[in-house]
């Protein structure tokens, strides 16, 4: 029989502590369990990267809604059904051959959750935070992104509650692709300004 | 407060390290911290700015060897003894001593995640600032929680978006009912935070309060 770490490891101190915190919450009444249920479900299977390509190739494709999502990117995400909770106030910077943008939380970790879902590790990690704003072209080059020495880098560090979402240059020979084949090329990465959208 | 949160321009931490195989939770603990922390804030005990302070204020050895999702449990317990919505005896197994409501049932999940927390106030305050105009982040060490990182005290910068009056962090974390403050987005440039070494044509834009300015 095989041997399976993850059936057969003790459980860590940390999933020892939630679950006990978990059983003491319910206990007292304070949580319904129901909805930790529901907070994980919409987090998983609702929220994520797909919501913010939508975005993006729509802005691609349609320029009055590339002029709104300029001048207020609140509500031209929401006209899109992406709202709520780390997305309050939003804010869309654009590549273009001049300016290349990138997105950071040197503090802690704040992402804009309902067009990017939650961060992956690396957005989260002492790494990243730190290097971002010193050697923003170091970090792109780890992520396989070199910016010409004549471009613009320019850093944001969401400092406050407005989150930022990168608006990617369109790739060369995507004329004829419809938004939802647009959306399947924009990657997370690409909106966060760690990576590049390529076509298929 | 000046801590190990405070991480931008750090150096010694190594290159990043992506994985694209990454689950969205590494195990389902996480999945419950990130749940637990989210209906625990609906109780509306605390601010999002005092949740932040509770991790930042975790031991130093902690915010070193804690995991992300175990900084926040670790926090969250902090922040309901200090509420007194729970007990140091019932954190250490014992029984439940008080009762109480849940503030968030399944059924509004949804409801309360897409209506979120605003930080926008209406306020007839009168911007100092406008975009185009030259500021000095202010040289300031606070004792509570500030958005204001160290690397950017002292530096010149250029306000390039103004966003209105928001909640101001700092007030906010004290749980103080303060006025909303302008908010602006302010530009230094690369070499003017790292000196010589940074490429001339890069910038760090921060979203900084008016508290933290002066004109430059």
């Amino acid at each position: 029989m095989p041997h399976d770490h993850a059936q057969q490891d003790p459980p860590s101190e940390a999933e020892l502590r939630v679950k006990a915190l978990e059983t003491l919450l319910v206990q007292k009444g304070l949580v319904d369990p129901a909805a930790l249920d529901a907070i994980i479900e919409t987090y998983r299977d609702h929220v994520g990267p797909q919501n913010g390509a939508q975005v993006i190739a729509r802005a691609w494709t349609d320029p009055a809604y590339r002029r709104r999502l300029r001048q207020d990117a609140t509500a031209a995400i929401a006209e899109l059904g992406f709202v709520g909770r780390q997305g309050e106030h939003m804010v869309v910077v654009e590549n273009s051959d001049r300016v290349h943008n990138l997105v950071v939380c040197t503090l802690c970790s704040c992402y804009p959750w309902p067009v990017l879902g939650l961060p992956p590790s690396w957005y989260k990690s002492a790494a990243y935070r730190a290097r971002a704003v010193i050697d923003p072209r170091g970090v792109l080059a780890e992520f396989g992104v070199d910016i010409a020495p004549e471009t613009d880098v320019q850093v944001w560090d969401s400092t406050a509650e407005i989150r930022y979402l990168v608006l990617p240059q369109r790739p060369d020979g995507t004329d004829g692709l419809s938004p939802h084949a647009l959306a399947g090329l924009v990657t997370r990465d690409a909106m966060i300004g760690t990576g590049l959208v390529h076509a298929p | 407060m000046n801590g190990l949160h405070d991480m931008g321009g750090q150096q010694g931490y190594g290159s990043v390290a992506p994985d694209p195989e990454e689950p969205l939770f590494k195990a389902p603990w996480e999945a419950r911290a990130l749940a637990l922390t989210l209906a625990m804030g609906a109780h509306g005990r605390w601010s999002l700015d005092r949740s932040r302070f509770a991790r930042e204020t975790l031991r130093p050895d902690q915010m070193v060897t804690l995991s992300y999702y175990h900084r926040w449990i670790a926090a969250l317990e902090a922040l309901m003894l200090d509420c007194g919505l729970v007990t140091e005896a019932e954190l250490a197994g014992g029984p439940p001593e008080t009762g109480g409501t849940p503030a968030l049932r399944a059924g509004d999940v949804a409801r309360v995640l897409a209506k979120g927390g605003p930080t926008l106030r209406d306020s007839a305050r009168t911007p100092r600032f406008a975009p185009g105009d030259r500021v000095r982040a202010k040289v300031m060490h606070p004792k509570g929680h500030t958005r204001l990182p160290l690397y950017a005290r002292g530096k010149p910068g250029e306000v390039v978006l103004y966003h209105g009056t928001h909640v101001f962090a700092d007030a906010s974390a004290r749980g103080e009912d303060a006025p909303a403050e302008p908010l602006y987005a302010v530009r230094f440039s690369a070499r003017s935070l790292w000196g010589d070494a940074a490429h001339e044509r890069d910038s760090v834009t921060l979203d900084l309060w008016e508290p933290y300015l002066e004109p430059a």
